[in-house]
């Protein structure tokens, strides 16, 4: 079982009005979801996109493409660890060119998971505009990368972890914060 | 569970490689599929690597695979042909290949006629080792392409029937099937004419047959060797006409395999020979899908085996 205690910076209920007020917002800024495709970022991402989707689909009735992506292959520090990390499937089976294409990610922290994400995507067409969604931005980016859609700003140390858990793939939804010196994976 | 990565930082062949590594090595070949049908079919995954590509033997199918799937990865690769080459003034394979080492290299994928020669490359190289066909040893990416082609059509290799005619004596691909079909838990059944049956055939614990309409019944998946035109001199086959009477595969032997049966064959093909013009083009052949997962297999291999040090998973 994941240890997943630490400070709940976010529950379920939190969690589903972030997401809401996310696709309310996305929708605001692109004049409905007619040019719209999501793209999340595998794992945690792909479903947070799946989630604006649905959501999408209420408010407009809009089906709105959604892609998934695997940014491994884009890694800029793949040779300086010692396995290689698993590689799952990229599907973005849908044409990306002149659409905008909405970035979907869980924690937005130093910033080169996107690097290597937009990398991905241009290889991919030329979108009209790639925005980028995340649920939680804790601060410390390492490159000049900024969000257009943010859940929630969590002010962190560098050497904390926030852990984003969603029930698609774990028990439930929360997003929590572990100061240093805990154990275990994560962000 | 799929095992996260691989033991040894070479691949020689696939006798002593574990289930869990052929299915990571299978697995991530099917997500490299993907990339080959992108519009920009090109991924920075291994930008900085270099890849010497050793071929003392001719190919076609393999080298190409191998190249674009360097370039595919972003890999630099450099090509190595036996013509043309210092090996007619006689430089040995080892200064050859030190020599060539020499201008920083991170991987080389060999092909030679002697068996074993990827081995003992690894014996004073630093960089990763791939085997692209050695000898009558092995040639272990052509065995996971073919497992890989299976594993798409059926959705698993366990308990399938495959039936591996032809050289059994001489051919790698054999060898490397074999141990890769066995090791995932296919029945196989090789069959040929004795005389190119390898001693201690009954070592591999597979079916013999000399007997190709035996073999083939209620198998699943026929794999047809090529007739070794090369290697035929030793006068242990009377006449191709009759190895095309006895162990042709014709449409008139179709029947005794399963429903949803399959035919491969590794290229290039002796058509008239071991595989007749209308089976090799029929709806049953897997033929070209072969030769597409190829490059994702050789894709595959090239990422999980790049930058794998000798600190590590190191064998022998």
């Amino acid at each position: 079982m994941q240890n997943i205690s630490g400070e709940v910076l976010l529950d379920s209920e939190g969690m589903d009005r972030a997401i809401t007020r996310i696709s309310h917002e996305i929708l605001e800024k692109n004049r409905g979801a007619g040019s719209l495709v999501l793209i999340g970022i595998l794992s945690r991402g792909a479903d947070l996109a799946k989630r604006i989707a649905r959501k999408i689909k209420e408010i407009e009735n809009i089906e709105v493409p959604v892609g998934l992506l695997d940014i491994n292959l884009y890694r800029d520090d793949v040779h300086s660890k010692l396995d290689q990390p698993i590689i799952q499937k990229t599907e973005i089976l849908f044409d990306i060119v002149d659409r905008d294409v909405i970035l979907v990610d869980d924690v937005l922290f130093t910033g080169r998971t996107i690097r290597s994400a937009l990398e991905a995507i241009v290889d991919f067409g030329r979108p009209r505009s790639i925005q980028l969604a995340v649920l939680i931005d804790r601060g410390h980016r390492e490159l000049p990368i900024r969000p257009d859609f943010v859940g929630k700003n969590i002010p962190t140390s560098k050497d904390d972890r926030v852990l984003v858990r969603l029930k698609e793939r774990d028990e439930k939804d929360v997003v929590v914060s572990q100061k240093n010196g805990l154990k275990g994976g994560g962000k | 569970m799929t095992s996260s990565t691989l033991q040894s930082r070479h691949l020689l062949g696939l006798e002593g490689v574990t289930r869990e590594e052929i299915k990571l090595i299978l697995d991530t070949a099917e997500t490299f599929r993907e990339i080959i049908d992108r519009p920009i079919k090109k991924v920075p995954t291994l930008r900085g690597i270099t890849v010497l590509n050793l071929f003392y033997e001719p190919s076609t199918r393999t080298r190409i695979s191998f190249e674009l799937a360097e370039k595919r990865l972003s890999a630099d690769s450099v090509n190595f042909a036996k013509t043309g080459s210092s090996v007619s003034k006689g430089e040995t394979l080892k200064d050859t290949v030190r020599n060539i080492e020499s201008l920083k290299i991170d991987m080389i994928v060999i092909r030679h006629s002697s068996s074993g020669s990827p081995y003992f490359l690894t014996q004073f190289v630093d960089s990763n080792v791939i085997n692209a066909g050695d000898g009558s040893h092995e040639h272990p990416t052509q065995a996971l392409l073919d497992m890989l082609t299976i594993r798409q059509k059926y959705g698993k290799l366990d308990g399938l029937r495959v039936v591996l005619i032809g050289d059994v004596k001489h051919s790698r691909v054999v060898r490397s099937n074999i141990w890769g079909l066995k090791t995932m838990g296919a029945s196989v059944a090789v069959c040929g004419p004795s005389t190119l049956l390898p001693y201690e055939v009954e070592k591999f614990g597979v079916d013999i047959f000399t007997d190709l309409d035996e073999a083939l019944d209620g198998a699943d998946v026929v794999n047809v060797m090529r007739i070794q035109l090369e290697r035929q001199q030793a006068g242990l086959l009377p006449s191709l006409r009759e190895y095309t009477n006895l162990f042709g595969m014709t449409r008139d032997r179709l029947h005794r395999l399963n429903k949803n049966y399959t035919i491969m064959h590794p290229g290039p093909m002796n058509r008239g020979v071991e595989i007749t013009p209308e089976v090799a083009d029929s709806e049953s052949s897997v033929i070209l899908n072969q030769v597409t997962n190829g490059q994702a297999v050789r894709m595959a291999v090239l990422y999980l085996l790049s930058g794998k040090k000798e600190e590590r998973g190191e064998e022998a």
